[in-house]
């Protein structure tokens, strides 16, 4: 069965594309088949995060107006067996994509076999969000600690629950989860930042992943590679979490409390 | 957080940002179609009479609609302000 999971949030900025990729990797690290389809019509971004920029010959709208073929525009990824790539197109032409294309091009997918759909919302809550959610069996909602980020992400949930096939055909809920990225315990351990309960009981929302903020996400997407693919980087392994929880594990949260600090350190500052 | 964090005075500015996203989210969501459209009415003139009797703040009316198990519950609350207490 072919699961169709939707990365949105409502705001821009707050790591939908870098989500988008490190779950898509993720996935196709344990041998999932998974296609991730940038939505973002006019401001194509997914290639150069997971740095197939070079390698995009023709795009989604090209499939959905029938000027190529859905397997001659699916990128293969150069690291991950099972991992495709279908760009956004480049045209400035907001009615390029169409619910029908949309669902032909996620039916023929679905034919070939494929696990995993991720669809790489557009910010707002225009036609191309629309469309990334609209056939959604899942949703993961990106939020950064912030009150902009969080007050947009409840208006998507509001959109997910009424403008989405499932709400429509009474098909049972579209699942929520949700991603806080750029996380800073240090931050939230003074009270300057949101915690993820806070944000977790505004939204009621079950928690699919915490993402501390890291200098790691800038040099990943400088190099065109998913950030989870860094070994190193405690952003891979918050990632490799979540993606482990979008699979059903339970994994307990890593990366949200500050290491403990001495008793000098507590009483004098630093 | 140093010695001198014990003495602040003001909320740390996440709890600020909590409450006021709790409020405001809330409202949203009733506007979504979750509460009855008389709300925001009700909630003007209530404020109208208490405004008789009281000089309260707009902010400080709350009206909530909650459901559970099929029963649908109207919460008031008027918080007043310290003179007139």
């Amino acid at each position: 069965m072919t699961e169709i999971i939707v990365v949105t949030s409502g705001k821009g900025g707050v790591g939908k594309t870098t989500t988008s990729a490190s779950l898509s990797c993720g996935l196709a690290r344990r041998g999932k088949k998974v296609a991730v389809i940038d939505f973002d019509i006019g401001l194509r971004n997914l290639d150069l995060i997971m740095g197939c920029e070079r390698r995009v010959v023709y795009d989604f709208v090209n499939v959905i107006q029938g000027e190529c073929t859905l397997k001659q525009a699916l990128i293969k990824d150069k690291r991950l067996e099972t991992l495709f790539v279908l760009a956004a197109s480049q045209t400035r032409d907001k009615d390029a994509l169409t619910s029908e294309g949309v669902r032909r091009v996620f039916d023929e997918l679905t034919a070939e076999g494929f696990d995993f759909i991720v669809c790489d919302s557009p910010a707002g809550i225009e036609k191309g969000a629309h469309l990334a959610m609209y056939f959604a069996d899942r949703a993961v909602v990106v939020v950064n600690p912030e009150v902009s980020s969080v007050r947009d992400s409840d208006r998507i949930l509001g959109l997910l629950s009424s403008k989405t096939k499932r709400a429509e055909a009474g098909d049972g809920k579209v699942r929520e989860h949700l991603l806080l990225t750029r996380y800073s315990p240090k931050r939230v351990a003074v009270g300057e930042m949101m915690s993820v309960g806070d944000v977790k009981e505004i939204l009621g929302l079950d928690v699919v992943g915490v993402v501390p903020e890291s200098v790691d996400v800038l040099a990943a997407s400088n190099a065109g590679t998913p950030v989870i693919l860094n070994e190193d980087s405690d952003v891979s392994r918050a990632y490799e979490d979540a993606v482990s929880r979008l699979l059903g594990e339970t994994v307990p949260l890593r990366f949200i409390d500050e290491p403990k600090k001495g008793f000098f350190a507590r009483m004098f500052g630093g | 957080m140093g010695l001198l964090a014990l003495f602040r005075r003001t909320p740390p500015s996440a709890h600020v940002a909590k409450e006021r996203l709790r409020i405001i989210i809330q409202q949203e969501r009733d506007k979504r179609g979750g509460a009855p459209d008389y709300i925001p009415l009700m909630r003007r003139e209530l404020l109208e009479v208490i405004r008789k009797y009281v000089n309260v703040d707009p902010a400080a009316v709350q009206i909530n609609v909650e459901r559970e198990d099929g029963q649908e519950i109207l919460e008031f609350s008027v918080a007043l302000p310290e003179k007139a207490r």
